[in-house]
């Protein structure tokens, strides 16, 4: 057995964050439990590492252990995505764990684990890698989401995101087992070929590209397959609810995308309608669900469902079979752009939410938020900037990925697809504002205020305003982004 | 002769597969399960994957039914919870149809299989098992080490989830 160290060294990013997760767990029994924050900022600094290396290779594509890995442009865009989430969900968590009194070194540890199944997932060409960066990252979430272990909510969020995930894997397994059958290689690659010489109309290569379908869309939360994703992000700690809503969607649609595109890439006449309807029913459905909602979390979560509605806009441009390579490698982009604008935004948002407390508890009712710019001004207008933003209202970084993803569709010439979600969108602003409305235009009620007991945290602090630079700042400034996804694109064969 | 063993060994794990879900008693379900695995592990024979017949037996059959029947004596099950309702016998029916038409259109597909690399002498000198010892250890080398760190994940994660309390946990703010 030789291990080339070449392979090694491609995978220095993995290695340090699995590394760094072991050594967590280990010096946690060790450290004091005053001192639990040393291994948070221990696995920030792991990742700004991470982020510098990564950047450093930004420009080059390497391929390691015999191509089961692939460290092009398009993955190292997605890993700087999640080093940043991941930063910023431990910061979030340093100050939110201390107040919800979780004192387990472990959380870190997992957190960590979770962010290198991702970043396997993001880099793997290899169908039966990106299934066990999938399982690394979901495996961890599950645990994750039931870390609140006295509260029945959470620990019912984490059984039932545990049973429809384990599900759900065993969908997409069964699919990869079909195409391994049919293709005798696990291999985007040999996937690819296999599509070339099967021809379109092979039952096995469909049947297997639909059961990939159904594994993914659970992973990234869209209809008919979000069912779990109200009462989990509910359940969850808020923290790994804001992890889970950006990193690990970001994630999914990654690999998600490099599946679609470059294993399946000759079925897209096939997958585009399949996308096309579930599309729309995400955007219908988690638009006008989320009216209805009177819990904060749930609002977000229906939220970041019909975002993925909007992401997936540029999924069906990127898979149109007539249109030519530039305009899919716009659709490309544009989802790529999106998903970085939907993570600041959506981030913040739960970070306000962990912010406020009620009585000791989360503020989470949206009738808690009354009158809260009188209480709290500060956080009143980070809420007000996250709500402005998600409902796509400029100058916020919202309206610019919600621009690129709509000029993607008519570019392609999907104007109808355009315009059915630029009217969802006016319909999604009646439930962002309303927060805002209920915030500024109403008097506060002296018995039931919201209070913040955490904005003494430094790390908070560092938090909300890095959420609030990035929404407003790639509202203002979007090119350098813009630039940036157009170079990181996948290649279109 | 093969033939008469795979129409035995697959007609009764079929049949297993069925009772694991259907019986009423959860004890008597646990025990299908096992009926089910060693007829898997008949399969596995006939394939002459002796290494995955040994495993299966050992793993499966042996510690996760055990396993299994332990918790559900724990539980201590009334018999009478019957998970199986009559009355979505149509939407059963239904699913079966479902699952079958999509079977009978995946056979219909020429599956090409995968085909190993290792020389068919060297296999039957060493043995399957150190075939797969030698892939698992080079061509699988990655998934095989992804797959330890996602163990020691679900140590940790059950390891978290199972702690009893500490008074810095329920002490108040």
């Amino acid at each position: 057995m030789t291990l080339p160290l070449g392979d090694l060294v491609a995978i220095i990013p993995e290695l340090i964050v699995a590394t760094v997760a072991c050594l967590v767990l280990v010096l946690d029994p060790i450290t004091p439990p005053s001192r639990t924050h040393w291994l948070a900022w221990l696995s920030v600094a792991s990742l700004v590492a991470c982020f510098g290396i990564t950047v450093s290779r930004m420009d080059a594509t390497v391929t390691a252990f015999s191509d089961l890995m692939i460290l092009d442009p398009y993955a190292g865009y997605w890993k700087l995505l999640l080093y940043v989430v991941t930063a910023l969900t431990i910061l979030l968590s340093l100050a939110y764990l201390r107040v919800e009194r979780i004192h387990l070194g472990e959380y870190y540890g997992l957190i960590l684990l979770s962010l290198a199944g991702m970043m396997i997932m993001v880099s793997a060409a290899d169908l039966l890698v990106i299934y066990l960066g999938t399982e690394l990252m979901s495996l961890s979430l599950y645990v994750l989401a039931g870390f609140k272990r006295f509260e029945v909510r959470s620990l019912e969020a984490s059984a039932k995101y545990f049973v429809l995930g384990s599900f759900s894997s065993g969908i997409l397994l069964y699919g990869i087992s079909l195409l391994f059958g049919v293709a005798g290689s696990t291999r985007l690659s040999a996937i690819a070929a296999a599509v070339g010489t099967h021809g379109l109309d092979d039952p096995a290569l469909l049947f297997a590209m639909i059961l990939l379908v159904v594994g993914f869309g659970f992973k990234i939360a869209v209809v008919p397959f979000h069912m779990w994703t109200p009462d989990v992000y509910e359940g969850s700690p808020t923290s790994v609810t804001a992890f889970m809503a950006v990193a690990s969607k970001a994630a999914s649609f990654a690999a998600f995308l490099r599946v679609f595109l470059e294993g399946l890439g000759g079925l897209r006449e096939k997958w585009y309608a399949l996308f096309l309807v579930i599309c729309v029913a995400t955007l219908i459905l988690g638009n006008v669900v989320a009216i209805v909602q009177t819990n904060i979390k749930r609002m977000l979560a229906y939220s970041s469902i019909a975002h993925a509605g909007y992401a997936l806009i540029g999924v069906v441009v990127a898979g149109q079979a007539a249109a030519d390579n530039e305009t899919r490698a716009l659709g490309l982009s544009s989802v790529m752009l999106y998903l970085a604008m939907y993570a600041f935004m959506t981030f913040g948002a739960f970070a306000v939410v962990a912010l406020l407390r009620k009585g000791g508890l989360e503020g989470e009712e949206i009738e808690d938020f009354t009158g809260l710019a009188k209480r709290q001004p500060l956080a009143a207008l980070l809420m007000l900037v996250f709500m402005v933003s998600l409902a796509g209202i400029p100058p916020t970084a919202g309206f610019i990925g919600k621009l690129y993803v709509f000029m993607a569709a008519v570019n392609a010439g999907l104007t109808w697809l355009a315009v059915v979600a630029v009217l969802l969108t006016a319909v999604s602003a009646y439930y962002y504002l309303r927060v805002v409305m209920v915030m500024y235009m109403r008097e506060p009620d002296p018995s039931a205020g919201l209070v913040s007991r955490l904005t003494t945290s430094p790390a908070l602090t560092l938090v909300l305003a890095s959420a609030f630079a990035g929404v407003i700042l790639l509202g203002l400034f979007p090119d350098p982004l813009v630039s940036i996804t157009t170079s990181a694109v996948l290649p279109f064969k | 002769m093969v033939p008469v063993f795979f129409s035995y060994f697959s007609l009764v794990s079929i049949l297993a597969g069925v009772l694991t879900v259907a019986l009423p008693n959860p004890v008597h379900c646990g025990l299908a399960l096992l009926t089910l695995l060693l007829h898997v592990a008949g399969l596995f024979l006939l394939l002459n994957a002796e290494f995955l017949f040994v495993i299966q037996i050992i793993v499966y059959a042996g510690a996760i039914v055990v396993l299994y029947l332990f918790v559900l004596m724990l539980l201590n099950l009334k018999t009478d919870e019957r998970v199986l309702h009559h009355r979505y016998a149509v939407i059963l029916v239904a699913a079966a149809a479902i699952c079958g038409g999509l079977l009978l259109m995946a056979l219909r597909s020429p599956f090409q299989g995968a085909k190993g690399h290792a020389p068919v002498e060297a296999v039957l000198q060493d043995g399957g098992s150190y075939a797969i010892g030698i892939t698992i250890f080079n061509e699988y080398l990655l998934q095989f080490e992804i797959v330890g760190v996602f163990l020691l994940g679900a140590i940790i994660g059950a390891i978290v989830l199972a702690k009893t309390p500490t008074a810095v946990d329920v002490e108040p703010e």
